[in-house]
């Protein structure tokens, strides 16, 4: 029978989260078409972290291993070599994950090696081979068929559930591949260190945009992300001005984010922004100007300064959580 | 040094879009390049020039494959300041990623470059691959997603940092290579060559066209290629055969006090 083999990423022995949506759209694929589940753990010693994620199972009918120290850190040369040997020893015919940076940089790469099309950032599975997908900034869904011995597939996180826990499986180990990383050097990730929950995963976004002026205005939104325990977010025009990190961008070309509450504060809605935030459950915007387009995708708009709305919205969810 | 920099026009983002039967109908649109080549175009003269000298580092080489008289685009990064351009007369429309990215690889083997800088995504398919596909295809380093470029001439290499979903990642990658770029490689201070003073603050974003470069590029050497030249053929691996509008959003209502939002949020979303 032939795989769907998903590609999965770790961290100090632990499965990332955002992995999972990927999970759920692969196994959506395997249903549409009568294959079967697989998951691929790959690093220098994947054991510990295989092990964990066999005995959840996510619905798979197995865990594979590969080991390679030059599979860490991550490169896109040694991961995209890796991942096509892998598909060599298990016969995948239909290889993916979420769309993560990692993903999106290795999978293209060996869906080429391979000569296979690789369809981004699928939203829905149609069936065994159709699978939709955003074009130009959301503002379409286009139906993609693809006709080709081995296929390729990012998942959009936000538009599938996390694969849940199910039987244990069995970790079977492939045999070492050859990697070669082409001499890069990898000299490591400088990471956004935040207490907060990841942008992709909080219930709560709050993003500032342009109209907060300076690095130093966020502190008050900072505020209230961290009452209502949520993440910050933030447009271009805020991150370019180096206002926040490069990795607060929400839209087209930052994070995809669908939380049950947005608050989107002096951000005036462009098509890009709205791209990266538009499945959000309920929106908030507050902005000065009342022509501004993001009062259209808002559920509630309030016409207002910042620095007059906010402190008073603070002080009512203070106020309602020392009552409560 | 030869950078090779891929360009593709694409349907004007501003305009609304038509839904036809399976697809998009871009018949009447007009044509714009996307803005993440012009980014790489930017990239490339910035590694190629020395800020305060005549020196050239680099040649510039522009790549479209896009129908032959369809290439207004590539005039326009001539006129930027790019030496020459390379045109696969095709319509990529009618060509699948897989396809297109062997043409690209294809060129750049043909031309012996040392560099391929593309966008990152093409605003309209956004599918975000194609670089990665051509260094997998030439057997070569990439660095996608590049924020900052810092060319070590002396090692030939490129030092690049690179925007990942947890914060920055540093990568170098050995001449030759692939990069893709990310929107804030064309900050004052992202591209370094080594020979520009490292002091020297470019002006934010793409330049313009000066009224010289526009009567240059008018002369500057422009090869046209057919993809049969280049020996590959046309697949068809993807096909569009559904299009819809995404869902849209029920109309929200404006509020006229930070108290009524408050109200609203808990009592009737009760997200708060
Ligand atoms: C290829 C490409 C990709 C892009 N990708 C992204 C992306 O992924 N994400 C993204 O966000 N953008 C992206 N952009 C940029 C996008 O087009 C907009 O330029 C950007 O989103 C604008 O950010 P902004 O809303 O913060 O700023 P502006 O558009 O300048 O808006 C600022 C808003 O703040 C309001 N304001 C000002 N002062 C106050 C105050 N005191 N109180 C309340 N409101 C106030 C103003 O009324 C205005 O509406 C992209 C652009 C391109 C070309
Ligand atoms: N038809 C084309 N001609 C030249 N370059 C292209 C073409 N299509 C894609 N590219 C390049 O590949 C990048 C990424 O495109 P994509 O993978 O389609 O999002 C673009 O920014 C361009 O640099």
């Amino acid at each position: 029978m032939s795989t769907v083999l998903v590609i999965l990423e770790t961290a100090g022995g632990k499965l990332r989260s955002h992995c999972l949506p990927g999970i759920t759209c692969a196994a959506q694929i395997a249903a549409a078409s009568g294959k079967q589940l697989a998951l691929l753990v790959l690093g220098a010693d994947p054991s510990s972290a295989a092990t964990a994620i066999a005995a959840a199972g996510y619905g798979a009918a197995a865990v594979h291993t590969l080991a390679a120290p030059t599979l860490e850190p991550f490169t896109a040369e040694a991961w995209a070599d890796a991942i096509v040997h892998a598909i060599k020893l298990t016969g995948a015919t239909v290889i993916g994950g979420s769309a993560s940076s990692t993903l999106r940089d290795a999978l293209p790469r060996a869906a080429a090696l391979l000569d296979a099309p690789l369809v981004s950032d699928v939203v829905a599975v149609k069936s065994a081979d159709t699978f939709t997908r955003p074009v130009s900034s959301g503002r379409a869904l286009l139906d993609v068929k693809v006709a080709a011995p081995v296929v390729f597939f990012t998942a959009r996180g936000t538009e599938f559930e996390p694969a849940q826990g199910g039987a244990a499986v069995s970790v079977q180990a492939l045999a070492a591949p050859q990697v070669n990383n082409l001499g890069v050097q990898v000299k490591g990730v400088q990471k956004t260190e935040s207490s907060r929950p990841a942008l992709t995963e909080a219930e709560v976004v709050v993003s500032g945009g342009r109209g907060m002026r300076e690095g130093a205005n966020f502190k008050i939104l900072e505020e209230l992300t961290d009452l209502l325990g949520g993440a910050l977010g933030a447009s271009r025009a805020a991150t370019d001005a180096g206002m926040v990190p490069a990795d607060l961008q929400v839209g087209q070309t930052g994070k995809i984010v669908a939380p049950e509450l947005y608050i989107a504060v002096a951000v005036s809605g462009a098509i890009q922004h709205l791209a990266g935030m538009k499945g959000s459950k309920v929106i908030v915007a507050i902005n000065k100007d009342e022509e501004a387009p993001i009062f259209q995708v808002a559920d509630y708009g309030l016409v207002a300064k910042w620095e007059d709305a906010i402190p008073r919205l603070i002080d009512l969810i203070k106020a309602k959580k020392s009552a409560s | 040094m030869k950078i090779l920099v891929t360009v593709k026009r694409i349907p004007d983002p501003d305009e609304s879009l038509k839904f036809a039967a399976g697809g998009l109908d871009y018949s009447a649109s007009k044509w714009v390049p996307n803005a993440f080549d012009e980014y790489a175009v930017e990239t490339a003269l910035r590694l190629a020039e020395v800020v305060g000298g005549t020196q050239r580092l680099a040649e510039v080489i522009v790549l479209s494959i896009c129908p032959e008289a369809s290439r207004q685009h590539v005039t326009q990064f001539l006129a930027m300041g790019a030496d020459r351009g390379v045109i696969v007369d095709a319509d990529p429309d009618k060509l699948d990623t897989v396809a297109v990215s062997k043409l690209i690889a294809a060129v750049f083997k043909k031309e012996a470059c040392d560099l391929l800088i593309a966008g990152k995504l093409s605003q309209d398919n956004e599918g975000s691959q194609v670089a990665q596909r051509v260094a997998g295809i030439l057997g070569l380093p990439q660095a996608c997603f590049a924020a900052t470029i810092d060319w070590d001439q002396t090692g030939r290499a490129l030092n690049v940092t690179r925007e990942v979903d947890d914060g920055v990642e540093t990568k170098r990658v050995p001449l030759p290579a692939v990069v893709s770029v990310d929107l804030r490689i064309v900050l004052p201070k992202s591209v370094r060559n080594g020979s520009t003073p490292a002091t020297h603050a470019y002006n934010e974003g793409p330049r313009l066209a000066s009224l010289k470069g526009i009567t240059m590029a008018k002369r500057k050497p422009v090869a046209v290629l057919k993809p049969a030249d280049l020996g590959v053929a046309a697949t068809a691996t993807e096909q569009s055969v559904g299009v819809a509008a995404p869902p849209k959003r029920k109309a929200g209502q404006k509020v006229k006090t930070v108290e009524e939002l408050f109200d609203k949020l808990t009592k009737e979303a009760k997200v708060l």
